[in-house]
């Protein structure tokens, strides 16, 4: 995608450069670029005693959606969605307003760099962590909307993902505002752009598939078709199968849901006992299991107990009135 | 807060007009009558010359739209994100306006506000982004230099309503090329919902010489304003332009 002209200007601040705020006169040195894309360039910047990512847009409108979506994450207590945010402001330079937003600065390598450095057994860890962020994000009504590696972090250790950039952040429901063909899951003809729970999961399976290849691929016939044959033809995707499959199809009604799914089909003992059938009834073998074997005795004992406990007093306090009538 | 229908021209071409009236006369013509023209250019390898960017710019900044050159590949999701920030750039302006009349004098756009205060502003546009009703008049430009891009450009007009579909307010599609088989701007699609059908008519168009661009807006103009006519003269309801209607 090419840039317009006023974003290519925003593109070549030098480092050493000063950007002050106009309302809240706070002062930031340019370091240097982290990058650019459709929405703006965020540079490094050292604000009074610390670094921080600045992003800097021409365009207003979306400088504030974001901010708008970064305000609403930091509010979810006791989980990290997104890079926390430290100000938001404008700058006048030349007889130009830009609006910028300055917010944590994330340090590490983004995904794929870090699972091709690291090993293919961080996928799992990675992807199991980005599940549980999902988890909270869309019980808090969002639909990260563009995910993709680019958008995700690893910074550490310990190793944790982040995810940055919430220009394609969307309430649930509403139409997808931003995408990339590949994580697209309108793109492969396999549903609407319409954001809700499945399109996200369908991102996570097209970034599992893109591990294997990182130089991505077009689409030909497209659809499930096209996609499970990608899978198949890739030995380190096929512990992946049947997940990636569901994933694609749109089957799993949460990230939590994914995510158990992946725990269960990792599970080595489980994988020898019950390789044979698929691993959507292994999960259900395993809930049912644990229901039975674990929850349900507890709660029936649980039952008894209050029972007993209503029987005795109500005993006492029939016993009280007895005595007191007499 | 009431705001009508957005009526967007999307035109997607390669370059320099040849022929008829002024394209950038005409697109600010269809602003004055609350059109949005938002140009897309389309290249190859190839770089694009000065003069036809400099038309291509011309038109979307006269037209109150937005443009962008694109290599052909790109040109699905540039299609659809062009689509989306002219909407934005024209509901920010009612709200703007609205703005403007609440806080009267100094305050004319969101940007005199205080960062703290843009939040529900901004909630509120894109909200009407959800819901607005939304109307696309497509002009491909079919002359020889477009021919082997027209494939593309059939695909990313049916990924474009895909995403407009995704909204929950009402979408509708027109298509036009010129130059035209006979004339200089042909209809191959009249109003509809979605652009399925597109698929069907993409592969039988003949490209030709000469590039009127001018008249292309021209004609799509008076498309809409027949349409909007005749639909008065049905129903005699007042639906009024989109800027009154605030
Ligand atoms: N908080 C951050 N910390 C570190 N790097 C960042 C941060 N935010 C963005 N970046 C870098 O800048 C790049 C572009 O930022 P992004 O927000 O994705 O912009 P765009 O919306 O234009 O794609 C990212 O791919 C990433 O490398
Ligand atoms: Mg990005």
């Amino acid at each position: 995608m090419m840039m317009n002209n006023s974003l290519k200007s925003l593109s070549k601040i030098r480092s050493g450069t000063i950007i002050s705020g106009k309302w809240h006169g706070k002062r930031y040195t340019i370091i240097k670029e982290l990058g650019a894309g459709a929405n703006g360039v965020v540079y490094l910047v050292r604000a009074s005693d610390r670094q921080a990512a600045l992003k800097i847009s021409d365009n207003p409108s979306s400088i504030t959606s974001e901010v708008n979506v970064l305000k609403s994450f930091n509010k979810v207590q006791g989980s990290a969605l997104g890079p926390s945010l430290l100000d938001v402001d404008d700058w006048n330079q030349n007889g130009h307003q830009y609006s910028f937003y300055v917010m944590e600065f994330i340090k590490g390598p983004d995904f794929l760099s870090f699972v091709q450095q690291k090993g293919p057994e961080w996928l799992e860890v990675l992807v199991l962590q980005l599940l549980s962020d999902l988890e909270i994000l869309h019980q808090n009504g969002w639909i990260f909307g563009d995910l993709k590696p680019e958008n995700l972090l690893v910074t550490g250790p310990p190793a944790r993902i982040r995810c940055i950039d919430v220009g394609g952040t969307t309430l649930n429901g509403r139409a997808i505002k931003e995408f990339t063909e590949f994580y697209d899951r309108g793109y492969w003809g396999m549903g609407s752009r319409k954001a809700d729970v499945g399109y996200d999961l369908f991102a996570v399976a097209m970034i599992i598939i893109n591990t294997a290849y990182p130089k991505r691929f077009n689409k030909t016939t497209g659809g499930e078709s096209q996609l499970m044959e990608m899978v198949r033809r890739k030995p380190e995707l096929k512990r992946f199968e049947p997940m990636l499959k569901k994933a694609l199809l749109g089957k799993y009604a949460s990230a939590a849901e994914m995510k158990s799914h992946m725990l269960g089909a990792l599970r080595p003992s489980q994988k020898q006992s019950v390789s044979s059938s698929t691993p959507k009834s292994r999960t259900q073998l395993h809930q049912k299991k644990y229901r039975t074997a674990v929850s349900k005795p507890k709660k029936k004992s649980r039952f008894l107990e209050t029972l007993l406990l209503i029987t005795a007093v109500s005993m006492i306090y029939v016993f009280y009135l007895y005595i007191q009538v007499l | 807060m009431r705001t009508g229908t957005l009526k967007q021209i999307l035109l997607i071409t390669d370059g320099c007009s040849n022929q008829g009236e002024d394209p950038i006369a005409m697109a600010a013509l269809a602003r004055e009558q609350g059109m949005t023209i938002n140009v897309i250019g389309v290249i190859e390898q190839d770089v694009i010359d000065d003069q036809g960017l400099k038309e291509i710019e011309g038109i979307a900044l006269a037209g109150g739209g937005v443009s962008q050159i694109v290599y052909s590949q790109q040109l699905s999701q540039t299609v659809q994100m062009v689509t989306r920030k002219a909407m934005t750039q024209t509901l920010q302006g009612v709200v703007n306006k609205e703005l403007q009349q609440i806080l009267g004098g100094s305050t004319t756009s969101m940007e005199d506000l205080p960062p703290e205060k843009r939040g529900e502003i901004m909630e509120v546009v894109d909200e009407l982004g959800e819901t607005v009703e939304l109307e696309v008049l497509v002009l491909v430009d079919t002359s020889a230099s477009m021919k082997h891009k027209l494939p593309t450009v059939k695909e990313a007009l049916l990924d474009l309503s895909l995403s407009l579909n995704a909204r929950s307010g009402s979408n509708r599609f027109s298509v036009f090329a010129f130059p035209g088989k006979r004339k200089e701007v042909e209809k191959l699609l009249d109003w509809t919902p979605n652009l399925e059908t597109l698929s069907s008519i993409f592969p039988k168009l003949t490209t030709g010489g000469i590039t009127p661009t001018g008249p292309a807006i021209k004609e799509a103009m008076s498309y809409f304003q027949q349409k909007r006519s005749l639909r008065r003269f049905l129903s005699n309801d007042d639906e009024q332009f989109f800027e009154e209607s605030i």
